[in-house]
């Protein structure tokens, strides 16, 4: 099946299985291996993508429902430098393995959208969907709370 | 493989199913894709109603909010008229999942699921909910506690499809509460999960209360009889401890991998008292 999309930027024309996981599609055909897979049934958020601004989890879409979309990955995630919540993340020392790094940092992308200036308990609510087996979370929680707090001021 | 359809209309989802009765409904998919993998089947076509448009939405018409199938949990979560006339369904939406998952599972998916775990379901069941079914040769309109019989089993046949959910806005005396309780605070699902309404005059005289049990049976509980016996009584914690004693005595909840009857009806017992708890 042919499948017209925007991923990360880029008008791509896809020729695949209508049923093909997007994590398969993403990783395999497009070699865009940013997006992991873990356990692959909605439990751990290391598939996480942005699909129309939104996070998703591309273990639990198909090629078809990516017709007429935009997929942001974590490849397409920064442009000329890294993102400011990938800058937070390094800063913080939020990543260690990095492995749930990539899902992370589109769920926070997710969240300051929604919610610019989030307390440390929406923080947590944000990122509950994803898994770290690495950080202990706080170290997570405190890059994502230093971006809150630089839309706060800039309000000001 | 799997075909896969996103009709734009009732129409041809009808037309593929007829072609096609092995097909399967596609929502959200945060349940059928995971039980598809689980299972290792693929039914020949999944159809994707994700882009008919009559399908989603929230309004509000005489006393009634008509909400579509489609309707994502984070949608219910933005709606002010949920947050206003049905603030118990808005509390299940947010210990729903996680927000990905809020993202893309939608309401029509969870009581398809018919899972008694659902959490929407004590939410819908307490509001009175009734749903709508349609097929090419009719519409019918049922209570949600009529259209759930069992443990993932409604009374969907045929071609039919669930096209819309219609809930009475309560008398605006109601307040609306959900309490879960699962093995951890996000991703969980529930061990014991309770919704209630409860009218409740400024001297403290409960006017009304209704309660309705997720996970303590094959299908969300109500009981009539328990549920008239508290109006006349007094607000407060003492009220609270004796309506979480009356319901672990009738319900009849059972062990599995999550919990042990015993433990459910312990958990049940406290869960009342946590209205009392933001
Ligand atoms: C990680 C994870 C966590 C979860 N946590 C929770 C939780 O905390 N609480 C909870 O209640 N659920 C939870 N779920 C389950 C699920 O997300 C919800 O039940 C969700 O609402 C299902 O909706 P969906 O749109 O994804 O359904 P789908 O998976 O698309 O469909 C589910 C079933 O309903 C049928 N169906 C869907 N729509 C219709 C329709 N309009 N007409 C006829 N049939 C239809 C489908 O054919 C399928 O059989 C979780 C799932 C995952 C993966
Ligand atoms: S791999 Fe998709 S949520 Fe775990
Ligand atoms: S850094 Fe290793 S899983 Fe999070």
């Amino acid at each position: 099946m042919k499948i017209r999309c925007i991923v990360n930027g880029k008008q791509t024309d896809l020729e695949t299985a209508p049923d093909r996981r997007v994590v398969d599609l993403l990783r395999e055909d497009l070699g865009l291996c940013g997006t992991k897979e873990a356990c692959g049934s909605g439990e751990c958020g290391a598939c996480t993508i942005l699909v129309d601004g939104e996070s998703r989890l591309s273990c639990l879409m198909i090629a078809a429902q990516l017709e007429g979309k935009e997929i942001v990955t974590i490849e397409g995630f920064s442009k000329e430098h890294l993102h400011p919540i990938q800058e937070a993340f390094i800063v913080h020392g939020a990543v260690q393995c990095g492995f749930c790094t990539p899902g992370m940092v589109l769920a926070a992308a997710d969240l300051l959208k929604r919610n610019p200036a989030p307390d440390r308990h929406e923080i947590r609510r944000a990122i509950s969907g994803n898994l770290c087996r690495c950080t202990g979370y706080q170290k997570i929680v405190d890059a994502i709370e230093s971006l809150a707090r630089v839309e706060e001021e800039s309000d000001e | 493989m799997s075909e896969v359809a996103l009709p734009a209309s009732l129409e041809e989802v009808y037309a593929i199913r007829k072609r096609e009765p092995g097909a399967a409904v596609l929502a959200g998919g945060t349940d059928l894709l995971v039980r598809m993998r689980a299972d290792g089947k693929k039914p020949p076509v999944l159809i994707g109603l994700e882009r008919i448009p009559g399908l989603s939405g929230i309004a509000i018409q005489d006393g009634v909010v008509r909400i579509g199938p489609m309707v994502t949990h984070q949608n219910l979560l933005d709606s002010p008229v949920i947050r206003k006339h049905l603030a118990v369904m808005h509390e299940a939406a947010q210990v729903l999942g996680s927000p990905p998952v809020r993202h893309m599972g939608t309401i029509g998916g969870n009581i398809c699921t018919a899972s008694p775990a659902g959490d929407l379901l004590p939410a819908l069941y307490v509001l009175d909910a009734e749903v709508e079914i349609s097929s090419p040769a009719k519409k019918r309109v049922v209570p949600i506690a009529t259209f759930i019989t069992g443990p993932g089993r409604t009374i969907l046949t045929g071609q039919e499809i669930l096209t819309g959910i219609r809930i009475p806005v309560p008398d605006p005396g109601y307040q609306g509460f959900y309490r879960k309780v699962g093995q951890r605070r996000a991703l969980a699902i529930s061990i014991v999960s309770m919704a209630a309404l409860l009218m409740v005059s400024p001297d403290k005289t409960v006017r009304s209360a209704r309660f309705a049990w997720g996970s303590v049976g094959p299908v969300v509980m109500r009981f009539p009889d328990v549920e008239s016996s508290f109006a006349g009584r007094t607000f407060g914690p003492a009220l609270l401890a004796d309506v979480g004693r009356q319901y672990s005595e009738r319900i009849r909840p059972i062990s599995d991998i999550r919990a042990s009857a015993s433990y459910r009806k312990m958990v049940a017992a406290g869960l009342p008292l946590k209205i009392l708890e933001q």
